[in-house]
């Protein structure tokens, strides 16, 4: 199965590779979640949602939900 | 006169777009509305070199032109419409240095629509901190623009800036790409179809979802020989449209941007391990609203006496200064107390405002919301929810306002329909009065009784906020799209100017908006109270003299009765004995519901009908307070403000929805009067059921 951005753990970086699902608002691919991109888990909330990313040196809060819908490559921890 | 140019400030939200717009106006600015809508609209003056003058305007925040609220959609629809009166000469977009990638993403889009644009690039004194270097002349070549590089925070630049706003004409309104290239097919028979139009203005209006009232959209569709495209391959276009900007800038900023990240320095990693923490984050958190809280109740106490003893003795030297007539007798008796009770809350509300100001300024907003998400979820709310509700304990109407940003209907309808129960400081000068009358002093843990009295009403508020929005959450049945964006900006720390300039916009605007419509009733209100019909009113002295006539009474007593004889049988006091059946098993008299009835226009109208009311007929100088706490039950005996009646009536004004302005409101952004009205019916039922059997119960 393919990683989304919501497996990521703590501390953990990607690359983006697929954002065209319909369910992914267009403000955040102008906030630079697109392909090609790195993006790095920053911190979780508690109960593991929403998450705090760190797209390309912008920094953003998005829900799981979301997350799930963006198709990533793990690059392991910095 | 001749010389006025128009400007547009545009940029990203936390870029410092208003701090810009402040060191460019000073207090030569105004706030008003856009006609039709409530986004506010913020507008300036600056003089500029050479005799020229510039009117400013701080457009609200946006990430791109394709709108996603209201107000976003007032960018586009200003630069997309060369017949406003304020169609910008120039466009200015402000981007801050460390995001200057997503920033120029909106500036791509301006350049498009042959603006002359000019780029900012604010917060230039973090730079070196940052790692960061910048290739101007590169950058300027390749954006096809000028560049200011400034920095509001230190004062810098500021001059240049303003000298390249007057030199605008020598802007080029050349694109900075060729957005057509996404799909050349389309954009031809575009092109063919509207051939007198501008293409990528012509796409804009296509795209957005919003409604554009009068702009051409309207033609667009009336074409026959162009093939309109579905939604879902509009939104593909859309997309790849972003990837094609973003490229264009990677292209740019590979040259002309350098960062050195062993230079940079992160405190924003150090903060946010400590305030987004699972336990030190909602520790922290409570801390600042206890904070604030003890601020408004303690720290505010005493410019409010000295507020209220001098309005008391404003309407004493008017009495002895002006001959005695009915206008002296309006002036003391209904207009000074009544503005009283209004200029004494602007202690109050200056501290809210700095505190709520300060908390967005710094980026800790921000946090709370990503720490609050997950449980106001529960609630059918969003995580955004928690700033329209902290924001409502200074005012309903901004804090319904705030909703705009949250991006699912229904969370936000939610978040709309139980604001107004949070603690809205209109609130507070009914609270204040009465804790102080009917809580003892006294103090627990170095906690005043009072205080906590005013705390614990606070918590109720929010308390029942949350739970209606529970309740609300599984009656209604509305499917909408849920998706939350927020951006995590860097820790700031907050600019005097800006909070200040808040502070001061914000206190005016409430003194001056209640401040109308408390003169309008409490001259209203002295007319009831001063005159009445009939006999029993015109003759009471002679009434009251025989009645009393075995009596020997003082003079004064005499005095003091005739007077409340009068006021018994004004027009307010007819009024008053007819709704009183209503409110008796409250624990309330007629005067106190009159200030009830009057406080559905506002709920601080309260303390000041009731000082109006009392003050009719009364001649020493006294404060509010005073005269309150020796008003005595006309059934009973004994004081009227009892434990009881007290706890009755703050129950009543934490749940009733008493306030024309926030229903006004909401039927403004919900677009309906099904749900403001629904708000005035339960509320207010469910307010005076708690008041009744809190009464019942303590009496």
């Amino acid at each position: 199965m393919q990683d989304t951005l919501a497996h990521l753990k703590r501390g953990e970086k990607g690359i983006i590779t697929d954002v065209s699902s319909i369910h992914i608002p267009l403000k955040l691919l102008e906030m630079g979640c697109l392909p090609g991109n790195s993006v790095q888990l920053v911190q979780l909330a508690p109960f593991q949602d929403p998450m705090y990313l760190n797209i390309n040196g912008t920094h953003l809060a998005i829900r799981k939900e979301t997350a799930s819908h963006i198709l990533i490559e793990k690059i392991g921890h910095e | 006169m001749s010389k006025q140019i128009n400007v547009a400030l545009i940029g990203n939200p936390n870029t410092g777009k208003t701090s810009v717009f402040n060191a460019l106006t000073g207090l030569n600015q105004k706030v008003g509305n856009y006609p039709g809508i409530t986004v506010e609209k913020k507008e300036g003056v600056c003089k500029l070199p050479r005799g020229v003058k510039a009117h400013i305007i701080d457009l609200p925040g946006t990430y791109s032109l394709n709108a996603s609220s209201l107000d976003e959609n007032v960018v586009i629809e200003l630069l997309l419409n060369k017949k406003d009166k304020d169609f910008p000469d120039i466009a200015v977009v402000v981007s801050d240095v460390e995001n200057l990638k997503r920033n120029l993403l909106l500036f791509t889009q301006i350049k498009d629509l042959e603006i002359p644009t000019l780029l900012v690039i604010n917060m230039a004194d973090r730079m070196s901190y940052k790692g960061i270097s910048l290739d101007i002349d590169y950058l300027e070549e390749h954006l096809q623009t000028k560049i200011a590089l400034i920095s509001t925070r230190k004062g810098q630049g500021i001059d240049n800036l303003k000298n390249l706003i007057a030199n605008y004409k020598d802007l080029s309104i050349t694109p900075c790409l060729n957005a057509s290239e996404i799909d050349r097919d389309y954009f031809d028979s575009l092109r063919k179809a509207f051939p007198n139009q501008l293409l990528y203005k012509l796409w804009l209006v296509i795209t957005q979802d919003v409604n554009f009232g009068k702009t051409d959209r309207n033609e667009i569709d009336a074409v026959a020989n162009f093939k309109t495209k579905s939604k879902g391959d509009l939104k593909r276009l859309q997309q790849k449209e972003t990837i094609k900007r973003y490229q264009f800038i990677n292209n740019v900023l590979k040259k002309g941007q350098t960062i050195d990240i062993s230079q940079a320095k992160d405190l924003r990693t150090k903060f946010d391990r400590i305030l987004t923490h699972k336990v030190w984050g909602y520790v922290i958190f409570f801390f600042i609203l206890l904070t604030i809280f003890q601020a408004i109740y303690d720290w505010s106490s005493v410019p409010m006496d000295f507020i209220d003893s001098i309005f008391a003795s404003l309407s004493e030297w008017v009495k002895n200064m002006l001959p005695d007539g009915a206008f002296t007798n309006l002036l003391a008796e209904g207009i000074i107390p009544g503005l009283g009770g209004i200029v004494i809350f602007i202690p109050q509300i200056a501290f809210l405002f700095l505190f709520i100001a300060v908390l967005e300024e710094s980026g800790y907003m921000s946090r709370v919301v990503f720490l609050m998400d997950r449980v106001m979820r529960r609630f059918g709310l969003s995580g955004k929810s928690v700033v329209p509700l902290i924001s409502g304990t200074a005012c309903a109407i901004p804090a319904i306002m705030a909703t705009r940003n949250i991006e699912s209907w229904k969370e936000r309808l939610i978040t709309i329909l139980v604001t107004p129960f949070t603690t809205c400081s209109a609130r507070l000068p009914v609270y204040l009065i009465i804790i102080a009358l009917v809580i003892p002093e006294g103090r627990i843990l170095g906690l005043s009784y009072q205080a906590l009295t005013l705390m614990l009403l606070y918590l109720i508020g929010f308390v029942t906020a949350v739970f209606s929005a529970y309740i609300l959450n599984k009656i209604l049945k509305i499917r909408s799209k849920t998706f939350f964006v927020v951006e995590m900006p860097n820790y700031k720390l907050p600019m005097f100017k800006n909070v200040a300039l808040t502070v001061i916009e914000k206190t005016k605007s409430f003194v001056f908006g209640a401040g109308k419509i408390i003169l309008a009733i409490s001259i209203v209100l002295w007319f009831l109270a001063s005159y009445g019909p009939g006999d029993a009113f015109n003759n009471a002295e002679n009434i009251v003299k025989s009645e009393y006539a075995s009596q020997h009474l003082t003079k004064e007593d005499l005095q003091q009765k005739i007077a409340s004889h009068k006021l018994e049988h004004s027009f307010i006091g007819i009024t008053g004995r007819a709704i009183e059946p209503v409110i008796r098993p409250l624990g309330y008299d007629w005067k106190i519901g009159i200030a009830i009835v009057s406080s559905f226009a506002a709920r601080e109208v309260f303390v000041g009908t009731l000082a109006t009311i009392y003050s009719v007929g009364s001649d020493e100088e006294e404060t509010i307070k005073n005269r309150m706490a020796s008003e005595v039950n006309p059934i009973l005996g004994g004081p009227l403000f009892t434990f009881a009646s007290g706890i009755s009536l703050l129950l009543f004004y934490a749940f009733a929805m008493q306030c024309m302005s926030t229903l006004a409101i909401v039927k403004k952004e919900t677009n309906s009067w099904k749900w403001p009205v629904l708000q005035l019916v339960i509320m207010t039922t469910f307010a005076y059921i708690v008041a009744l059997i809190a009464f019942q119960f303590l009496k």
